[in-house]
């Protein structure tokens, strides 16, 4: 019989195909272990799948919003979002890149305004989905490495 | 075309027909910036000149703007006498000058931060120099400079020498430039090379784009754009007297080139630009110093919305 290291949830949102290593940061994206949930949230790590290791994050009891989503495409460009409801996917969809980045990615330039103590967030625009590419708003550099400025 | 309420941050926020009319409006404003008319168009109006770092021709000649337009300034040339000391963020200082004022000049050392100052103020804010961001009334008295002593800016073949790599006033012209379909010779030391990214978005509005390490083959150009090489940018001082020896303009090299060439220069200069040459026709820098004034009055007349 097949053993599920991870159980399935009755209601929620599970983001599959995440590469491995990232469920962390996808947490952190969405910025729920900033506020206590008080939902559970399980995470599966190097998971084996059809297409090779992911990770896995299955939110219970909560039904996440596309947008609120896309900003992990970030470092998860191929996850998948499907919302449960009473064990059944009611919904699929993979993450899209927003055409703003606000509040997650940090300018790679020191002297960029949002680097300082100023009342605002960073905030990317995407110029191109495929290569990901972004340009600050502020400085309108392009930072080479976008995972290594994840904030 | 409007421009009452706009900000002047990037010249990129404008396009080759609005730059147009704004060196048109620059053209009628000749007699006044060289004070042979008299105008009090702006009276009534304060613009609040904001200098969290120190400036003198850009500071200077906006301020004579506004006055020879009948306007008021208010301002500080240094945030040392501010509370920015007390540690106010520059998004404060902004929504406490603006109340105090029609329109905001400001420079800061800091990149995007005019672009910060836009979205919090109501009032227009004109970008005096952000960092190595942005100087868009440089490019603009830059290409009025062109079109006055070529008579047109389209049709020239220009030349921009010097430290290109950091330099935020060669950026912006390359751009401008290449939207008048002007063709370029970026002359610089390997090190301070022109970005790749300028050199390609250049290529990709469809103008001729050379790129050499000597000024050998000037020949052919109209315009020499001089920029200044910063001592800075090299750890060996000997390196750095050596490499700006070489990019120095003196009559001996100008003997190269077309007689009727223009000089620029964005200035201050050290050495890069011999003073033999300022008292020849050619050198443009002092004139292109005074063209500051009227493009600065025409941007001030047009985002107060006094003239159209």
């Amino acid at each position: 019989m097949k053993e599920l290291k991870v159980q399935p949830i009755k209601d929620g949102t599970v983001i599959d195909h995440i590469p491995p290593g990232n469920a962390l940061r996808v947490i952190h994206i969405l910025g729920m272990e900033r506020e206590i949930p008080d939902y559970v949230i399980s995470i599966a790590m190097n998971v084996t799948g059809k297409r090779g290791k992911k990770d896995i994050v299955k939110i219970e009891n909560r039904e996440l919003d596309t947008k609120e989503v896309d900003k992990i495409a970030l470092i998860a460009p191929n996850a998948t979002i499907n919302i449960i409801r009473n064990y059944e996917v009611v919904e699929k969809h993979r993450v899209k890149v927003p055409d703003e980045i606000v509040g997650i990615v940090k300018c790679s330039n020191p002297n960029c305004i949002s680097n300082g103590r100023e009342p605002v967030e960073s905030r990317f625009i995407v110029k191109s989905r495929e290569p990901l590419r972004i340009k600050c708003y502020y400085c309108e550099r392009e930072p080479e490495d976008i995972s290594s400025q994840i904030i | 075309m409007n421009f009452k309420g706009r900000d002047v941050i990037s010249i990129k926020d404008f396009s080759r027909e609005e730059i147009l009319h704004i060196l048109e409006i620059a053209e009628k404003m000749l007699p006044i910036a060289e004070g042979k008319e008299k105008s009090d168009l702006l009276h009534g109006y304060i613009m609040a000149s904001l200098f969290f770092e120190p400036s003198t021709r850009t500071r200077l000649s906006f301020e004579a703007a506004m006055k020879r337009l009948g306007g008021n300034v208010i301002g500080f040339a240094r945030p040392g006498t501010t509370s920015l000391q007390k540690g106010e963020t520059m998004a404060d200082t902004i929504r406490t000058a603006e109340c105090y004022c029609d329109v905001i000049v400001m420079r800061h050392p800091q990149e995007g931060s005019a672009r910060l100052a836009a979205d919090f103020a109501k009032v227009p804010i004109i970008n005096g120099g952000d960092g190595a961001g942005h100087h868009p009334t440089q490019c603009l008295l830059d290409l009025f400079t062109i079109k006055r002593e070529k008579g047109k800016i389209e049709g020239n073949s220009v030349a921009l020498i010097g430290d290109l790599k950091y330099g935020r006033t060669v950026h912006s012209l390359a751009y401008a430039l290449a939207l008048f379909g002007v063709d370029m010779k970026f002359v610089s030391p390997p090190e301070l090379q022109m970005p790749k990214e300028v050199v390609e978005e250049c290529r990709e509005m469809g103008v001729d784009i050379k790129i050499e390490n000597s000024l050998d083959n000037i020949e052919d150009i109209d315009v020499l754009y001089v920029t200044r090489i910063q001592k800075e940018r090299f750890p060996d001082p000997e390196e750095y007297s050596r490499v700006a020896g070489s990019y120095r303009i003196d009559k001996k090299l100008l003997e190269n080139a077309k007689k009727d060439v223009t000089v620029m220069h964005p200035l201050p200069r050290v050495d890069e630009i011999s003073p033999e040459i300022d008292s020849m026709s050619n050198a443009a820098y002092f004139r292109q110093t005074f063209n500051g004034i009227p493009v600065r009055m025409a941007l001030l007349a047009l985002v107060l919305g006094v003239v159209e």
